[in-house]
């Protein structure tokens, strides 16, 4: 923090030259800046490069599903070995190398230290590793599904043995590359987690106390904290594996005295919260834009918080719940069931917040405010099905088909898609100093909502109709290789082009609003919080140096009665 | 629990238990229903209500009177209700179809998983598993309607699953265990086996079929394969 006063006072609506004044030069900036905010984009824009990977993949696979045995126009045919790294490097492309470091990354390193009045996070060169390692594990991932035998092909969840040992999964190299890849993705994420907690309790503008703070960074804070608890445990674990794979060691396989399930909990321990890690950046963005195009203060800020580090503790006692039928003592499954509806609770309460922070509003429907309410109601989806999966009894038959497929995409899109389009195209103006088209938006928008429904709503029908997950083929059994199943995956493929074509419509816009878009103004959606104090885009170190702000109130004053104003800046005096 | 399912149409309803699971399903379904439906139809209605109009200005609710915030805090009291109403028929489920074993099954069996198909191991005349007369088949279970079974459920490499949707039936087989299971099929006829858990390559062809036979079929299917059950294992095998 130390460089703010080194930085020499720029002239207005140079943010792009801010950073040449010190540092490296020319495109080399970019690389080696340690600038929150250009961090904030190297994640954002590697984030989205991912989303186009793991996106492409869904594509080759869904079209095998509905038209098995033909070429798929840009990748060939695809053989059941193919199939299953597709899959299982869809899966692990999406969760690690696009929710992660967009939600989490991207938006957390853009929005902390503006949300909070700071020129920057307090340690910005272990930022600047962060994304280097993360640029390393990307690179990683990409060349192991190009080695020989191909990509990893054992599921994104790697369970031993097939994950442990060439002789099983038949990828030797590709295994051991995706193991890698992913154990340097969790670096990157451990040390920025460090500079996210460190910066909210450290940097705050003078007067900002904890409650005066906007919910997304709590929101991210506290997600990093769940992945910083959780991580530890799998990373110990992907060692083990590595080390089963590699120099020939047993900790997970039981010919060696291993345990195969050791690693099942190893990794579910991580992997439930981590679904907490995604989803609350996610909350936190739709809370951010529904106070603001709603002119309404949140609905119990502190309940809120208070449900949310609640929901993180629970978090830790649900993961056995994917392992219901995995050979653990049958008995263990009634404690998860319990603890795993229990969390129903805290959640059914957020969304209840939410919708309630509506009543009384004055709503304005643009582009972000379509997304942010098509989160929760996408979402609710994505819930209320979680309760089958987590009733034990019913889980026998839902487990590991399309059921469970359908219900955690619909977790996991509005969460990874939805929320960071809402939150995409609620800060685009702050981020590049131009204002979208909104009528381009909600194109867009339209265009990927509805289809998105049409995919997911027959996969759950034929995982109701007992169709497993990770089979390339359903021409092979005839209990589902009737038309009526087959019609539903053709919808499914049918509906996910469609969406695929809409995202023209997004990059045109992203382009074309980024080149000859409308000028932002500071404040355009007319919003309290610190970041709309600054310029759009705002310079390096954030705010001029005479101008750091200092706070008065929450960030949720809209609509104060005997105000003429209907938003009141954290950052104005009176 | 009668056997019409919800599911009917998609999935046919063919052993013991399958019904039971149906039911629990329902209640889940009915239960998060209402939900959904309520929380939706509330949402939207919100949203069609509170349009911005001019010169209006929205409402200041800090949702901390207590007035306010019941409409946040009774709900999730009944979320809570409902959950435990579904955590206690769950239980009972669960318990009847995973842990208590049926104490005088008819027969056992054993099933092993590998890459990438299933071996059966039947009792035989003698009924008795592991005995001389036991018959082995590759990718063919073959038990009588109405009997109880009980099986031990191996592997010999990687996980599999073992999994007749049909009978509503899933458990994950892991190499070094032996997990013990039951079932009883209700239905003659054919059904598919798939394996739930990706187990490399062949995962999506590890399927098998059980042959649900009345006992005269069954009897018949004993004689026939029982004196060359070592002879058909090596052909299948290598087949
Ligand atoms: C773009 C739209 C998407 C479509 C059409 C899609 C479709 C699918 C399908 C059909 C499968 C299962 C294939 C199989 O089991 O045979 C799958 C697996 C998966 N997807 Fe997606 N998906 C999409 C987006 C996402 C997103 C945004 C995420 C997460 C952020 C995600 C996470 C996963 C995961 C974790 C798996 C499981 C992989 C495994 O079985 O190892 N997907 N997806
Ligand atoms: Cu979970
Ligand atoms: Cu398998």
């Amino acid at each position: 923090m130390a460089e703010l006063a080194t930085v020499p006072v720029p002239p207005p609506h140079a943010g792009e030259e801010d950073h040449a004044h010190h540092g490296p030069q020319g495109w080399l900036k970019y690389l080696w800046s340690t600038d929150h905010k250009v961090i904030a984009m190297q994640y954002m824009f590697t984030g989205m490069f991912m989303a186009i990977v793991g996106g492409f993949m869904a594509y080759v696979f869904r079209m095998q599903l509905a038209f098995p045995g033909f070429e798929v126009p840009g990748f060939g045919m695809v053989s059941p070995g193919e199939y299953n790294a597709l899959v299982t490097n869809h899966g692990t492309i999406m969760i690690f190398w696009v929710a992660m470091p967009v939600l989490l990354a991207a938006f957390g390193n853009y929005l902390i230290p503006l949300m909070i009045g700071a020129d920057d996070m307090v340690f910005p060169k272990i930022n600047r590793l962060s994304f280097q390692v993360f640029f390393v594990s990307t690179v990683v991932i990409l060349a192991s599904l190009f080695v020989e035998g191909g990509g990893f092909a054992g599921a994104w969840t790697a369970y031993p043995p097939l994950s442990a040992s060439a002789e099983y999964n038949l990828t030797d190299l590709g295994s051991t590359l995706w193991l890698v890849g992913v154990g340097l993705e969790f670096v990157a994420f451990l040390l920025g987690g460090i500079n996210f907690i460190t910066t909210l309790m450290n940097s705050r503008a003078p007067g900002m106390r904890a409650f005066d703070v906007p919910v997304v960074v709590w929101m991210i804070v506290i997600a990093s904290i769940l992945f910083m608890l959780s991580v530890g445990p799998l990373l110990a674990g992907a060692i083990m594996l590595l080390f089963d794979q590699t120099i020939g060691t047993g900790f997970f396989d039981p010919a060696a005295g291993g345990d195969p399930i050791l690693w099942q909990h190893l990794f579910w321990f991580f992997g439930h919260p981590e679904v907490y890690v995604v989803l609350l950046p996610a909350m936190g963005f739709v809370a951010e834009i529904m106070t603001t195009f709603a002119r309404k203060k949140l609905f119990a800020y502190k309940t809120v918080i208070f449900t949310v580090v609640a929901t993180g503790v629970l978090s830790f006692f649900v993961w056995a719940h994917h392992q219901f039928i995995a050979g653990i003592d049958p008995r263990m499954a009634n404690i998860f069931t319990i603890t795993t509806l229990l969390i129903s609770v805290p959640i059914a309460e957020l969304c209840f917040v939410y919708i309630a922070t509506l009543y009384g509003g004055s709503i304005t429907l643009n582009t972000p405010m379509l997304w942010a309410l098509a989160f929760i109601a996408e979402f609710l989806i994505g819930g209320v099905t979680g309760i089958f999966l987590g009733a034990a009894g019913a889980t026998i038959y839902f487990h590991d088909t399309y059921f469970v497929l359908a219900h955690f995409h619909y977790t996991f899109f509005p969460i990874a898609i939805i929320g960071t389009f809402a939150a995409f195209t609620y800060w685009f103006p702050k981020m590049f100093g131009r204002m979208m088209d909104d009528r381009l938006g909600k194109i867009h928008f339209w265009g990927t909502i509805i289809p998105f429904n049409f995919i997911f709503i027959p996969l759950f029908v034929l995982g109701m109709g007992g169709q497993h997950r990770r089979i390339y083929n359903y021409e092979h059994f005839t209990e589902l290789a009737g038309p009526g199943f087959q019609n539903m995956r053709v919808l499914a493929t049918v509906a996910l082009l469609v969406m695929l074509l809409f995202q023209l419509v997004f990059f045109y816009n992203c382009f074309k609003s980024w080149r000859s878009g409308k000028r932002a103004s500071s404040n355009p959606w007319r919003a309290n919080s610190l970041e709309w104090t600054t310029e759009s885009p705002p310079p390096h170190g954030n705010w001029r140096p005479d101008k750091m702000p200092v706070v008065y109130r929450g960030p949720y004053e809209y609509s104060v009665p005997d105000r003429d104003d209907d938003h009141w800046p954290q950052n104005a005096p009176n | 629990m009668n056997e019409t399912s919800f599911f009917d149409g998609l999935i046919g309803v063919a052993s013991s238990y399958a019904g039971e699971i149906d039911f629990l399903i329902l209640v889940v379904l009915v239960s998060v229903g209402v939900w959904f439906i309520a929380a939706e139809v509330v949402f939207f209605w919100l949203i069609l209500k509170f349009r911005a109009k001019p010169g209006e200005k929205a409402q200041y609710i800090d949702g901390k009177d207590k007035r306010h915030k019941r409409w946040v805090t009774r709900p999730h009291f009944a979320v809570l209700a409902f959950d435990i109403a579904i955590i206690v028929i769950s239980f009972q489920v669960w318990h009847h179809v995973k842990i208590d074993l049926p104490d005088n099954p008819d027969s056992e069996l054993r099933i092993i998983g590998q890459q990438w198909a299933w071996t059966f191991q039947h009792p035989g005349a003698d009924n008795v598993l592991d005995t001389d007369d036991d018959i082995f088949t590759v990718d063919d279970l073959h038990v009588e309607v109405g009997k109880t079974y009980l099986f031990r459920l191996e592997a010999t490499d990687v996980l599999h699953s073992f999994s007749v949707p049909v009978w509503r039936i899933k458990q994950d087989a892991i190499p070094g265990r032996s997990i013990t299971g039951w079932f009883q099929p209700t239905e003659a006829g054919a059904f598919e086996v798939q394996c739930a858990e990706i187990c490399g390559f062949g995962h999506g062809v590890m399927r098998a079929e059980v042959h649900v036979e009345t006992t005269g079929e069954h009897t018949a299917w004993m004689v026939t394969n029982a004196p060359a059950a070592v002879a058909n294992l090596e052909v299948l095998n290598n087949g």
